[in-house]
């Protein structure tokens, strides 16, 4: 027992100077900028791996320009484990020891929400990259956090807009059963039948995330023989629905408008077994022609010989929209970046971008097109990109969403 | 019509892949007792092994060697894994090996990840059964039909292996008592190695043969063995017939349930192995546990409070931690914080299995409960921090009191597994219910009065309450009240025979660990300033076994050493790699190879063996003239 | 013996097992200060007799009364508090506690103290766990930890343990069962004579007749689950049936090496 004690007693004093020495190292330098970065890199590699690529590219670029107004941009990158507790001591890693000017990055929208919440009580800007929910945004927003990839709603609306051009009626809808899935059924829902008030919602089935018994529940669509299926389902999930509803013959004679199905990180998976004709949002980079995306895609192509996915846009345009903002703000003073962001025009792959002052939201839009199968890959046809801006309700509306502070 | 036997076969498929894993995994468990944590990282093993395989063999011959061969091969791997690192462990306290294979699983999901890149990967169909088959119009896939036959015919040669062969009655008679087997003169390492090697092969088997349905993805490992884990506990340990069974129910009731609601697949197997466990506690096919047999020369040594020596430094140890805030920055002190209240919460489940040798695999029920408490009363009623730590935790006790009741009528394995469940059933309440729980987004914003928002502030409340709720349970340890939870623990039978209610005392203490746990958990909201799902999760609750084993679960402080260790080197690693996983796994195998009685537990075998060389020759004799 | 108070009365008590009777209509009573030994071959059904009157099985038919009270059915705790001591055939002690906590915690039991929790235990009735250990001959051992003890050492740690309620009747499922030859003879004198001294009516099972002839007042002899015998050790040892039984062991007169085997 006695000895146990002194054990810990050692125990402490170790980790206690360990964590001073490092602390000692954290000191800023008078020529580097910091940004603090979090993501969920253990527990999803498969999508913050070109996201990281993306972002470090970015930083490459932005310092062969001379960094930021002279100084040298530096990112501080933490792993989070796929959990908001986890993201938070990060945060606060990078804040109090590190001293970066910004915290950016998360995927997860309830890691991008423990990481908002955190920097509205301590202050410090933060630049979420990918988290889709509208809460981040909206109802749970703060003056502190802007968002770069378009939300759930804005995806939904996209996606209702060609969806209300299908003669179908009868409608069915497949997702997670968490928030996200929940959230984007309801935005489509509503806005669908806002668009066309004849349409009938047959049947909803709501498998586990990460655990869907694909058989019964494309069994449980078949039944309830809709004209139309929304699926929110993505990843292993996705793969496992779609061989099971292909075999079954679900997708046979019926339309399918899908969230997120057309980006690299999911299609992908899917092989030559890749569903032909859905509606989807994505990210087509072999398709997309304009000069901004050409010098990205060959920037990227040549540094790390492999084709970007959507991921590697988000890390590009999140580093570039930080630097922007430093550069704008010529301060790491909080409420100056918040004065920089608001309203801040910048160039993206995919065009000019702008984040709103209203609910710092970027205009940063997506692609919508159908699926294919093309050289035993999926790719996504017939492909427009559809500008954010146009798909975000009335200023009127988001006042009402967003929570007064 | 058509479509409910459509229904119903579809529901038998998915039975199939569920029974071979179980199967493995209750084979296993019934010899040698092992709760191998590895099993679903084999599952993934497979898979991956089997996709590179089938990807290079061609034709239909190569597609079905592939699978085999990958299934042979992850057996293989199995072997060298039970022969370098289990044989070492059998003789250490129940439940560690627990431990060492959850240290494997988390070395394995990051090799795989090296060896294999992060993307998921789709594998070929299986040759010939691409299609399928029409059933009065609805679509039975032949796959399917293939594995509805392939599960009965595994079943009846497995059937036939422990019935008809000799190795199969030893392996039957091991399960029974494997003490006797021993004596016996079976060599049992080789039976334990040969049933390993069977378990494992069946869990790579049942993922390989994913191949054809599934992508083989990260994620795999951790999304099959839990379900497994119920499908075995409600078969019951050990019963093969029970595993393919219990498989049947389960996924038939989820291909019917999903039709009435649609939402019920995330608690389901929960639903009904919590029903199963409190109607029957040894599960459908179980057979009451034969009572654990405690090997000689394992026994602890009594426990003593302690002595005015120790409690100066004991003080002094708490002197330099309180002076922290002098020399720490406000990195240093969250962390530290967080350490603090990770003290508290395994030392709460420390309470409950090294005092009460209640075994909880779902203490972050009450952990989160007393987070959600907080959350609740913060932001709904909006009331006072202090007010909200002091009311927060009750939610906790609510919780251990409702569910402690049903978890303590059972014992050993069953209890750790019905308090899983309903560690479960409330985690998924909490991500489910969007409107009151916020769902996976949480509730935000639980933040800390000022006075105690500052770093060194609430490091200080921390730590006080740390103390607090540490030397409690430590008090409580030493009293008539914690005898007799040790008392339950040492001999039921004796205990019930000196006038102890075993189930009140054992309620009591689950109860009473529940509601520090839940200040723990209350604490830690404040310190995230938010309250999610995950403070609920199976993730958490093996966490906390994870410090509780690490410390030394026959110790009275192990669980403080434990949590700091553990806690420290985790967020120590989280940050500076990602291979997160890899190290931590890789620090914690060893440490169950070079430190069997856990870390504190390990020191105070040293400093015995210092002290009393001379006497244990004295004892050696005693114990023989007593035979 | 007359005089004396009845302590316990068994009348008609049956168990069966999936159709097997393992005890068949037994009836008998004990006074205090009465020494009674059950006997009969393995598998005659001693244990599960013995089981069902402390109320760890409960019993199929038939009625047990204690101290003019029906227990019938009711858990051992129950039947401890009437002042029920039990040892059992294999010792159940408390292996992480020192001797005398084991003691202490029977103690602490019989002053109906489970439920503090702010006391320290190791300080609560020590003096009168002192004076049990004494009494059983065990007083160097008190802060030996029980796991450490010798077989023998166990079984009067156990009836020290069971004494701790100032019981009235003390049940004994084969008190010197896997002890040596000398320390069974010991054990058992001190038994007899600390149930004479405090007028305790003992109930005890063994396979040791030179045990039971010594210090039994009366003998049950079981078989098959029926009482088949009953009387002073010299009526037992005519008694042709019993002779019957055990004929070819020779265990009625001479039984010197046989070690307790389960029954």
């Amino acid at each position: 027992m006695r000895q146990g004690k002194w054990f810990l007693n050692g125990l402490l004093a170790a980790g206690l100077g360990v964590m001073l020495s490092s602390a000692a190292t954290g000191a800023m330098a008078q020529d580097e900028i910091k940004i603090g970065e979090i993501n969920s890199y253990s527990l999803l590699p498969a999508f913050t791996e070109p996201y990281r690529k993306g972002w470090q590219l970015a930083v490459e670029e932005v310092n062969a320009k001379g960094g930021v107004n002279g100084k040298k941009l530096v990112v501080i990158s933490k792993d989070d484990a796929g959990k908001p507790a986890d993201a938070q001591t990060a945060a606060n890693e990078l804040v109090s020891k590190e001293g970066v000017a910004m915290l950016a990055g998360t995927f997860l929208s309830n890691i991008g929400l423990a990481v908002s919440d955190f920097a509205k009580q301590k202050k410090v800007f933060f630049l979420a990259a990918e988290p889709l929910t509208d809460a981040i945004t909206w109802e749970k927003g703060n003056k502190y956090t802007f968002r770069l990839r378009p939300s759930n709603y804005m995806q939904a609306a996209m996606l209702v807009e060609e969806a209300a051009k299908l003669p179908a009626k009868k409608w069915a809808t497949v997702a997670p059963n968490y928030e996200y899935g929940q959230s984007a059924v309801g935005v489509f829902k509503k806005l669908l039948s806002a668009k066309r008030p004849d349409i009938q919602w047959v049947e909803a089935q709501w498998p586990p995330l990460g655990k869907i018994d694909a058989g019964p529940v494309v069994q449980a669509l078949a039944q309830a023989n809709p004209d139309a299926i929304l699926n929110v389902e993505f990843g292993g999930d996705l793969v496992k629905f779609v061989r099971e509803g292909n075999t079954r013959g679900l997708f046979k004679n019926r339309a399918v408008v899908s969230f997120l199905t057309g980006e690299p990180e999911y299609l992908d998976a899917l092989k030559d077994e890749a569903p032909t004709g859905w509606i989807v949002t994505g990210y087509p980079w072999y398709d997309i022609k304009t000069p901004e995306h050409a010098a990205f895609l060959k920037a990227y192509q040549d540094k790390y010989k492999d084709y970007p996915r959507l991921g590697s846009i988000v890390g590009y345009e999140t580093i570039k929209a930080a630097a922007a903002i430093l550069a704008k703000a010529n301060s790491t003073d909080p409420e100056k970046l918040i004065a920089a962001a608001e309203g801040i025009k910048l160039p993206s792959p995919f065009g000019e971008i702008t984040f709103r002052k209203i609910d710092h939201q970027s205009t940063l839009g997506a692609f919508v097109g159908k699926t294919a199968v093309k050289d035993g890959k999926g790719v996504m046809v017939d492909s427009v990109y559809r500008n954010g801006a146009d798909y975000l309700p009335s200023d009127a509306e988001v006042e009402k969403l967003r929570p007064k502070s | 019509m058509a479509f409910y036997v459509v229904q119903f076969l579809t529901g038998l498929a998915s039975a199939a892949s569920l029974f071979l894993v179980a199967s493995g995994l209750s084979i296993i468990f019934g010899v040698t007792r092992i709760v191998n944590f590895a099993h679903g990282a084999f599952y993934m093993l497979g898979a991956f092994v089997a996709y590179t395989l089938t990807e290079r063999l061609s034709g239909a011959l190569g597609f079905w060697g592939g699978i085999l061969l990958a299934s042979l091969a992850v057996a293989v791997f199995g072997v060298l894994i039970e022969m370098i690192l289990l044989r070492r462990i059998y003789r250490s306290p129940e439940l560690f090996q627990l431990l060492a294979t959850f240290g494997l699983t988390l070395m394995i999901e990051d090799l795989v990840i090296l060896i294999w890149g992060p993307d998921d990967l789709l594998g070929r169909r299986a040759p010939g059964l691409r299609g399928a088959v029409d059933f009065f119009g609805q679509q039975v896939p032949s796959y399917d039909l293939f594995l509805i036959v392939l599960s009965p015919i595994v079943l009846g040669i497995l059937w036939l292996l422990f019935r008809r062969t000799r190795w199969g009655v030893l392996v039957r008679a091991a399960t029974q008592d494997r003490d006797m087997v021993a004596a016996l003169g079976v060599n049992q390492k080789w039976l334990f190695t040969s049933v390993f090697a069977l378990g494992v092969f069946l869990a790579a088997f049942g993922g390989a043969l994913r191949i054809p349905r599934d992508a083989a993805n990260h994620a795999m490992d951790l999304s099959v063995i839990v379900d497994v884990f119920v499908v075995v506990v409600i078969g019951g340990l050990g019963s093969i017939i029970g595993a393919f069974v219990a498989a049947v129910l389960v996924s038939e009731l989820n291909a019917f349930g999903i039709l009435i609601f649609p939402k019920i697949s995330i608690i389901l197997v929960f639903l009904v192995m919590a029903v199963v466990l409190i109607v029957r506690p040894w599960g459908l096919f179980g057979k009451p546990e034969a009572p654990a047999r405690k090997t000689p020369g394992l026994t602890v040594q009594p426990w003593r409070p302690l002595s005015a020596n120790e409690r100066v430094a004991m003080i002094g140890v708490l002197i330099v931690a309180a002076a922290l805030p002098l020399f720490g920055g406000t990195y240093v002190l969250t962390v530290a914080s967080e350490i603090a209240i990770f003290v508290i919460f395994a030392a709460s489940l420390h309470f409950l299995m090294s005092v009460g040798g209640l075994a909880s695999f779902g203490h972050a029920a009450y952990f989160g409960l007393g987070a959600y408490g907080v959350a609740f009363l913060a932001k709904m009623a909006g009331l006072p921090m202090i007010v909200c730590l002091l009311i927060g935790p009750l939610l906790g006790l609510l919780g251990a009191a409702v569910f402690g009741f049903f978890a303590v009528q059972l014992s050993g394995v069953y209890f750790a597994m019905l308090t899983l469940a309903f560690a479960q059933i409330v985690w998924s309440i909490a991500f489910q219910w969007v409107s009151v729980t916020g769902g996976d987004n949480g509730i935000l914003g639980v933040w800390p009065a000022a006075w105690a928002s500052g770093a060194a502030a609430f490091y200080w409340l921390s730590l006080g309450v740390a103390v607090l709720v540490v030397a409690a349970l430590r008090a409580m340890t030493f009293s008539p009240f914690g005898y007799a939870l040790r008392a339950t623990r040492d001999s039921a039978l004796r205990s019930e025979a000196i006038g102890i209610d075993n189930k009140r005392i054992q309620w009591t203490a689950f109860v009473i660990a529940g509601t520090a746990a839940g200040i723990g958990g209350a604490l830690f909201a404040f310190l995230k300033g938010s309250v999610f799902p995950d403070n609920v999760g199976i993730s958490l609750s093996v966490d906390a076994l994870v410090m509780v084993l690490l410390g030394g679960v026959e110790t009275i402080s192990g669980a403080i050493v434990g949590a700091i260790v553990y806690k420290a080197l985790n967020i120590w690693l989280v940050s500076h790699t990602d291979l997160s996983k890899l190290v931590l796994g890789a620090v914690i195998v060893l440490i169950v190879v070079a430190m069997p009685k856990g870390i504190v537990g390990m020191i105070e075998t040293l400093q015995a063996r210092r002290g009393r060389s001379t006497k244990s020759a004295m004892l050696a004799s005693r114990v023989e003239s007593a035979e | 013996m007359s005089a004396a108070p009845v302590l316990l009365v068994v009348e008609g008590l049956t168990k069966s097992y999936g159709g097997v009777h393992a005890v068949r209509d037994v009836s008998f009573s004990l006074s205090a200060g009465e020494i009674l030994a059950l006997i009969g071959p393995n598998g005659a059904g001693k244990s599960t007799c013995f089981n069902m009157l402390n109320g760890q099985v409960t019993p199929g038919g038939g009625r047990v009364r204690l101290l003019g009270r029906d227990t019938t059915g009711e858990k051992p705790r129950a039947v401890w508090r009437l002042g029920v001591g039990r040892t059992f055939q294999i010792t159940a002690t408390f292996p992480t506690m020192t001797v005398r906590e084991n003691v202490q915690v029977a103690l602490v039991s019989h002053h109906s103290r489970l439920f503090d929790m702010w006391s320290s235990a190791p300080k609560l009735a020590r003096d009168e766990a002192e004076r049990l250990l004494d009494l059983v001959g065990m007083n160097g051992y008190a802060d030996r930890p029980c796991g450490e003890l010798a077989y023998g050492d166990l079984k009067r740690l156990e009836l020290a343990i069971a004494l701790a309620n100032q019981p009235k009747l003390l049940l004994m499922d084969e008190p010197t069962a896997g002890m040596a030859p000398r320390e069974r003879v010991e054990l058992m004198r001190l038994t007899a004579r600390i149930a004479r001294e405090q007028s305790i009516g003992v109930l005890f099972t063994e396979h040791d007749m030179d045990v039971v002839f010594e210090h039994a007042d009366r003998i049950l002899v079981l078989n098959r689950g029926s009482l088949i015998a009953e009387g002073v050790p010299e009526e037992v040892r005519r008694d042709p049936q019993v002779r019957a039984i055990y004929l070819g062991e020779g265990l009625v007169y001479d039984a010197r090496h046989r070690d307790g085997a389960p029954a």
